[in-house]
């Protein structure tokens, strides 16, 4: 049997919320997994668990053919010796440490020769070279998540946990290195479980993603499917982005993309976008349907199509659009009464540049 | 000038300084890390000495210390001379005295260290006890140096438990402020000045250092 990290447990904060996991990650490949949610959905404790750091108060976490935990035998693994890479969300960087001093900490069994040329590694890797005697307070946000993230896998940890790992960044830094982490996280082949409340985010870096609110996982799965079929509404709530689609960026002109998805072209932001390869995600409720053949509209996509479903939501009806790839509006009731919309019918929809948010993907 | 009587205050000063700085750490951190429901029980005996009038901590040391008492008769069956009206006894009283000095600022700083620095170096697989030393320590120096500052300078003027547990012996445990009392019995008001004003200077140049150092004035450090 191929190893895997298996969580099932629960913990109750009295007066506050009960966090419970139940998941499953297979180690071998090792892929990255994303713990998404909105904040108080218990994401931050069960990566706390995994860490050692909260004691569950019952239930059991299996890596591999290692017991971390197993409250009903009383089996209760140490931080140390779960053999982790764990980055909190501010980084937790060491101040009366310099960069250097940060990355050796966790190495201090090994003979001098060999930690020196692990922290010159490290140092190269994550660009760190000429801050090697620095202190974290006088780097930059960037360079702080690369001295946490260096510190984190300076021992070959078994597994990483970030939690929200560029949360603490300005937007444009936040998109080059979002694309960075990637591909560290490629070429570094360690299991990863990466806390995020950023969708951007759990597309670029995510293999599988496990969607948890109120303190529950409630759909685990690849994150293109469950963004574009969530199980149920709470999901469809919490990641909020109903179409998600592979597209390749065409052209890239001051930012504005185009982009081919399935033969049909789209305009949309890419200012962050270095690649090609792209998902296209597109909020329902940023999707406007007209009838064919009206009028010119600031709106820079008109995709012409055929509606395939008609799923009514309250007062609210989300309407399936066959563009050549399916996309998904939120209207009004009234709305479609209005413009007589059943199955089979045919729809104009448009969308603004600034609601196609492109996202870099790998491969 | 007694020069006699200020060596031993300072040599006092300095052993009682230097055990509480080894002692005062183990009791610092178990108070401010340590979960358990009767803490508030040794916060309490910790702190007591700074309510206690000192004759009366004195007066419970050399019954405690005393022929009479097991810890006594042991010290006096291993060492071969009894522990009160010695420099040994003195210092033990000493200790005991001065605990609180140390073990409060210790507590504070370490209590200020953030919890997730902590948490970060035993997910590096550091044993809690380097984790004390390598991070917890080095974070805490300024905290540090106030309790050892703090015990050194209130040892220098300890008088009742010195009267209790020491006596007067010349050179062994006759202190600065007993010689400073002897003088004032005898009439010798110029010699008790004398005494007093290098007491009081030493005092405050103490206090000037902790107080200076707790504003981090010294702008040599790195976190300026």
């Amino acid at each position: 049997m191929a190893a895997t990290l298996t969580v099932d447990c629960r913990k109750t904060f009295p007066g506050r919320f009960t966090a419970a996991a139940q998941l499953d990650l297979p180690l071998d490949p090792p892929r990255v997994l994303i713990l998404f949610g909105p904040s108080g959905s218990g994401k931050t404790t069960l990566l706390r668990c995994l860490a050692g750091l909260e004691w569950p108060d019952e239930g059991r976490i299996q890596f591999g053919s290692t017991t971390w935990i197993d409250v009903a035998a009383n089996i209760r693994l140490s931080p140390q010796a779960r053999w982790i890479g764990y980055m909190p969300q501010d980084y937790a960087l060491f101040p009366t440490h310099t960069v250097t001093g940060n990355i050796e900490y966790g190495l201090s069994d090994l003979p001098t020769a060999a930690r020196q040329e692990r922290v010159r590694e490290l140092l190269a890797l994550l660009q760190l070279q000429g801050l090697e005697q620095a202190k974290p307070a006088q780097l930059s946000g960037g360079q702080q998540q690369r001295v946490a993230l260096a510190r984190a896998i300076a021992r070959r940890p078994q597994l990483l946990l970030l939690d929200e790992p560029l949360s603490a960044l300005d937007a444009p830094t936040r998109a080059k290195l979002s694309g960075e982490l990637r591909a560290l996280l490629t070429q570094l082949a360690i299991p990863a479980i990466v806390v995020t409340h950023d969708w951007a985010e759990a597309l670029t870096l995510g293999d599988v993603i496990a969607v948890m609110g109120a303190g529950q996982v409630l759909q685990v799965g690849v994150p293109q499917d469950v963004f574009s079929r969530p199980a149920n509404a709470e999901v469809a709530k919490i990641v909020g982005i109903e179409t998600v689609v592979r597209g390749h960026v065409v052209t890239n002109d001051n930012g504005l993309a185009t982009v081919s998805v399935k033969g049909t072209t789209l305009k949309g932001l890419g200012a962050d976008v270095s690649g090609s390869a792209v998902y296209v995600c597109i909020r329902a409720e940023d999707v406007l349907l007209e009838q064919a053949g009206s009028g010119i509209t600031s709106a820079r996509n008109h995709l012409s199509g055929l509606v395939t479903e008609i799923l009514p939501q309250g007062v609210l009806v989300t309407v399936t659009v066959d563009c050549g790839f399916p996309l998904r509006a939120m209207i009004t009731r009234g709305a479609r009464e209005d413009l007589g919309l059943e199955r089979g019918s045919t729809v104009v929809a448009a969308i603004k540049a600034g609601a196609v948010h492109l996202v870099p993907r790998s491969g | 000038m007694n020069w006699i009587a200020i060596a031993v205050t300072f040599k006092l000063a300095l052993l009682t300084a230097a055990v509480l700085l080894v002692v005062g750490l183990p009791i610092a951190y178990w108070l401010t890390f340590s979960k358990r429901r009767w803490k508030f029980i040794v916060e309490s005996v910790v702190a007591l000495p700074l309510v206690l009038p000192p004759t009366v901590l004195g007066f419970y040391i050399l019954v405690a210390i005393g022929p009479h008492s097991p810890v006594g008769r042991f010290y006096s069956d291993v060492v071969g001379h009894p522990l009160p009206f010695t420099f040994e006894g003195l210092l033990l009283a000493s200790i005991l005295y001065s605990l609180p000095f140390a073990v409060q600022p210790f507590a504070a700083a370490f209590a200020q260290v953030d919890h997730r620095l902590i948490e970060a170096s035993w997910t590096l697989g550091v044993s809690k006890f380097k984790t004390f030393f390598r991070l917890i320590v080095p974070l805490s120096t300024a905290g540090l140096i106030t309790g050892a500052v703090l015990s050194f300078a209130h040892t220098l003027g300890e008088f009742g438990v010195v009267l209790m547990v020491g006596g007067n012996i010349e050179g062994e445990t006759r202190t600065v402020s007993i010689d400073i009392y002897d003088e004032v019995q005898a009439l010798n008001y110029a010699g008790a000045a004398k005494t007093a004003l290098l007491l009081l200077a030493v005092s405050y140049g103490v206090l000037l250092l902790v107080y200076a150092m707790n504003r981090k004035v010294w702008a040599i450090w790195p976190q300026r």
